[in-house]
């Protein structure tokens, strides 16, 4: 079989010090992506398992997978999973998902449960298009910003030419950065163009690092742009597959004169859609509780973490 | 919020703005626009909003600057329909 360069590690995790039957509220949020599909199990609030896995051809089938893999191993079974909150692209095509919430606002909510309150600017740069998004302290959307215009300067593009250079799509990113000079970005960042592109400069002679190079920095400035129609301000993260791209995020971080939170060990950044939709399930679990006791649920409410 | 819908390209800025804290929800925008640019849908960066909001709907987002076209002669243009049916002031247009 030929090596799929394109090919990222899809896997799970779970918190073995964390017992879910001892859990007074059990969700989970799935994100079912253009590329890929990801799925958050929140016990009280706090992450216990997840799986991120490729999107196949349709979207149930993807949020199943993701959901059984995060499940997998934990004893779990969706009828213990008290409320599931879909997102992303396939959103709305999640049979067992109670409700379905943009990946607007659960980029902003689990990047701001990941980070901490301080973020105030989340880029989600995801397999098909890339979000910019403003947040206040509570992870708040108070603005956003969609790249809709072309599927390119994505993930997906990446994959593309990881294939196209037979790199391996993890190594992408530091193989760009190994260029001694910087070299003009290609012209085009729809993945069409920029993969013939790509191929003429490679016919000239080009080492395979500086290819990448041009490409990541013409990805790199799209995203600026972007960015700068809302402003960026600190603190400012990176959601999504491409955050994992240490040779785009380099560039970005350049070119915008800020450097992106890192990200941390315990949350992988391509969950914070996943996340931020746990999240919200919990609130709105929370949400008909308080209906049913005081009458009365304060919107504010969906924002604090409720213990 | 603010939210911003549209696109940048090689000949300029094209995005519509909502400002979903000024939106009522009336959906005067949706009927005054001749060429079903605009949608009322459910607030898009915050889920517990019990008020719709208006946005720029999907198959326009991406043609924006031609959707518009009609509204935007180069001489003599004239109040924007949407704009000017917007008694609450929360439609923007950058171009
Ligand atoms: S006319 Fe203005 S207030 Fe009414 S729905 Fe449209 S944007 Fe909102
Ligand atoms: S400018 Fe005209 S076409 Fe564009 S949204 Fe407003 S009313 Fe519709």
């Amino acid at each position: 079989m030929t090596k799929e360069f394109w090919r990222w590690k899809e896997y799970n995790w779970k918190d073995e010090s964390k017992d879910w039957k001892k859990a007074k509220i059990i969700t989970a949020g799935v994100d079912v992506g253009s590329v890929s599909s990801k799925a958050a199990i929140m016990i009280d609030g706090e992450l216990y398992a997840f799986n991120l896995t490729r999107t196949g051809s349709d979207s149930p089938k993807s949020a199943q997978n993701a959901i059984d893999g995060a499940m997998d191993g934990t004893g779990l079974k969706l009828d213990n999973i008290q409320y599931v909150v879909g997102t992303g692209y396939g959103r709305v095509n999640i049979p067992f998902a109670k409700k379905a919430i943009t990946e607007i606002a659960c980029h902003a909510r689990g990047a701001n449960h990941i980070w901490g309150k301080t973020v105030r600017t989340v880029l989600d740069m995801g397999g098909q298009d890339c979000k910019a998004i403003k947040c206040d302290e509570r992870g708040k959307v108070t603005a956003f910003l969609m790249n809709d215009k072309c599927a390119a300067g994505t993930g997906r593009g990446m994959e593309v030419f990881a294939d196209l250079l037979s790199v391996s799509i993890e190594e992408m990113g530091d193989l760009s950065l190994t260029v001694d000079q910087e070299p003009e970005p290609v012209s085009s960042t729809c993945v069409v163009f920029a993969k013939s592109e790509a191929l003429g400069l490679l016919r000239q002679g080009w080492p395979k690092e500086k290819v990448i190079a041009a490409y990541s920095s013409a990805m790199a400035h799209r995203v600026v742009t972007l960015l700068e129609k809302i402003g960026v301000e600190k603190d400012f993260v990176i959601t999504g597959g491409i955050s994992k791209n240490s040779g785009v995020v380099k560039r970005l971080e350049n070119e915008l004169k800020i450097k992106a939170l890192p990200g941390s060990d315990k949350f992988d950044p391509q969950l914070a859609g996943a996340i931020g939709g746990a999240l919200f399930a919990k609130a709105l679990i929370e949400k008909s509780k308080y209906k049913l006791e005081f009458g009365n649920w304060r919107l504010e409410n969906a924002y604090k973490n409720i213990s | 919020m603010l939210a911003h819908y549209g696109y940048k390209d090689g000949s300029g800025d094209f995005f519509i703005t909502i400002d979903t804290d000024k939106c009522n929800a009336c959906g005067d925008c949706v009927v005054a626009c001749p060429v079903q640019v605009l949608e009322m849908v459910e607030d898009e960066g915050d889920p517990f909003r019990e008020i719709l909001m208006a946005a720029v709907t999907e198959e326009h987002r991406k043609k924006i600057k031609y959707s518009c076209a009609l509204c935007k002669p180069t001489a003599n243009r004239p109040a924007l329909p949407c704009v000017a049916s917007c008694k609450a002031g929360a439609i923007r247009h950058s171009w």
